[in-house]
């Protein structure tokens, strides 16, 4: 369903100029359905990714490949194409919600933005279908939260409201960038059950990058290592956690916190 | 909405108590001499003790007494009611500079800083060669295209100060317009007017407020500068800049009641607006900080 083939990404600081590569030629697809976990270490470019998949890079970028969506070269979509695309066919979830919300306006217009503005829903059924989304993704008192603004919300709350959001057009591929981070750690947990289960019901695919190894192993069925921008084994959580092929791949097995030590 | 719930006469008090800390015990002041100023304009024919022009050569240059508290002009008229009515052009002029400049000027801002790149220098430099031309200059020479009158003046001003109005604007909306939310809106695939107007107009309207305030203020000053040239309000209207020119030869003669009853209502209007201003964008400034 997606395709990316042999990207490469590389920024030239404007005062500089200076060239660094982030992205060397990295090529992976993702069937439909599928949940692909993005892993490694801080700066190995799994972001980068996600934002060439969404044409989004930092500016003084230069990208080079393909990222075909069914057929569609991504990278290629332009003015209404583009705003379609991104409206129907994917949707992001951020790392941190409070910066994705307008501060001033309640988040129930969040919401019905979306549906409305990007998707030209009635408005009418768009706040139904809001108050309906929040019920779904576990929040009782839909209406309150509407009613909300984000400030008034914990992360853990308005993070479930922007994957009420991302989910709202059953989108064909969920982009979700370390989106429980900023979490605590069981709030984490419920928000990527939450993530997991939606996913799954609307049979969406997803890209879902983190640095936690296991989170990724639990919510994708296959794994794609990541270091210094270039892809180094692609496999499924099994295969990953028992036969790592790669050195980098076995050193990042060893530096996840153990539950019992003596077990290793 | 909460307020809704509260009584009306309660809401007022709120909202004057906002507006109090807000502005400060002067700040009000300058507040209600602007109240006073405006409700006298529109209850000219009420107030004044007489018609802007009602008055005969006989009774020129009368001394400010019981029946004419200000005195009388060159041409018998009533100095009083004249500054009463003349509050009518003098007002609207500027009124007309500010909303055309907010208008111009947050299109052109706002226009600049959603598409950036190319769009935003080409206005940049548009901007700055309008920068280049010296307002009254600019004025003049619509004058002398479209004949003097209070329209043609304040509309040629208003394209004056565009340029200085749509530089504080757009680095508004330019910060606003680089948070991740904005990002976040247009990955959601919602229009960018859409998201203009909903999210970036209202986070840079209280500049635009400002900026609106404090052109009152210059746009006063300048216009009544052109009606005193001749080249705004034409006699035998009532208009205060007019006032302080037509004031001027009875000045000499020893009579200056026009011309300082008439350059008096300018000064504190354009006091009482530029302090407010004043007030609102330095209070911004501050609370930026904090």
């Amino acid at each position: 369903m997606l395709t990316i083939d042999n990207l490469e990404l590389s920024i030239t600081d404007p005062d500089t100029g200076r060239v660094s590569e982030i992205l060397r030629g990295n090529s992976l697809t993702l069937a439909a359905g599928e949940a692909l976990g993005l892993v490694g270490e801080s700066g190995s470019g799994k972001s980068m990714t996600l934002q060439c998949v969404l044409g989004i890079e930092p500016p003084g970028s230069s990208v080079g490949g393909r990222i075909e969506l069914e057929g569609r070269d991504l990278r290629a979509l332009r003015g209404e194409e583009l705003r379609r695309t991104r409206a129907e066919d994917l949707a992001l979830i951020a790392q941190n919600p409070h910066s994705v919300l307008n501060p001033v306006l309640p988040v129930g217009k969040y919401l019905m933005e979306g549906m409305s503005e990007a998707r030209s829903m009635p408005k009418a059924r768009a706040r139904l279908r809001s108050s309906e989304l929040l019920r779904s993704v576990g929040i009782e008192e839909s209406e309150r939260v509407l009613r909300s603004y984000p400030h008034q919300l914990s992360g853990g709350m308005l993070q479930r409201v922007v994957i009420a959001g991302a989910i709202s057009a059953q989108p064909k591929l969920l982009l979700a960038d370390e989106p429980t981070t900023a979490l605590d750690v069981t709030t984490q947990a419920e928000v990527a059950a939450i993530l997991d289960e939606k996913r799954r019901e609307a049979e969406m695919s997803m890209i879902f990058v983190s640095h936690d190894l296991d989170l990724a192993a639990a919510v994708c069925d296959r794994l794609a290592v990541m270091r210094y921008g270039e892809l180094v084994e692609i496999g499924t959580p099994e295969e990953i956690r028992d036969a790592p092929q790669h050195e980098y791949t076995r050193e990042l097995m060893n530096a996840r916190p153990k539950l019992h030590p003596e077990e290793a | 909405m909460p307020q809704s719930l509260v009584k009306p006469s309660s809401r007022i008090s709120v909202v004057a108590g906002r507006a109090h800390r807000r502005l400060g015990t002067l700040g009000m002041v300058c507040v209600t001499i602007i109240a006073v100023i405006v409700l006298t304009t529109l209850l000219a024919p009420l107030i004044a003790p007489y018609g802007p022009y009602e008055g005969s050569v006989a009774d020129r240059h009368l001394a400010p007494g019981v029946n004419h508290l200000l005195g009388t002009d060159q041409s018998g008229r009533d100095v009083l009611s004249r500054v009463i009515w003349g509050a009518r052009s003098s007002l609207l002029g500027p009124l007309i500079v500010i909303v055309v400049t907010a208008v111009l000027a947050t299109a052109i801002a706002l226009t600049a800083a959603w598409y950036g790149g190319r769009v935003d220098s080409f206005l940049g430099r548009v901007l700055d060669v309008l920068f280049a031309f010296p307002n009254i200059l600019l004025a003049i020479l619509a004058i002398a295209i479209f004949g003097p009158s209070l329209l043609t003046a304040s509309l040629a001003l208003a394209i004056g100060y565009v340029p200085y109005s749509a530089r504080v604007i757009r680095s508004v909306a330019l910060r606003e317009r680089n948070l991740p939310y904005i990002a976040a809106a247009r990955m959601q695939g919602i229009y960018g007017f859409v998201i203009t107007v909903r999210h970036i107009l209202p986070n840079v309207w209280p500049q635009i407020l400002t900026g609106m305030t404090i052109n009152f203020g210059y746009a006063m000053i300048e216009l009544a500068a052109l009606s005193f040239l001749g080249l705004g309000v034409q006699p035998p209207n009532a208009d205060w800049g007019l006032m302080v020119s037509s004031g001027q030869s009875s000045l000499l003669q020893g009579y200056p009641e026009q011309s300082v009853a008439a350059g008096l209502a300018i000064v504190v209007t354009v006091a009482a607006f530029g302090y407010i201003g004043e007030r609102l964008g330095g209070r911004r400034a501050a609370g930026r900080v904090r």
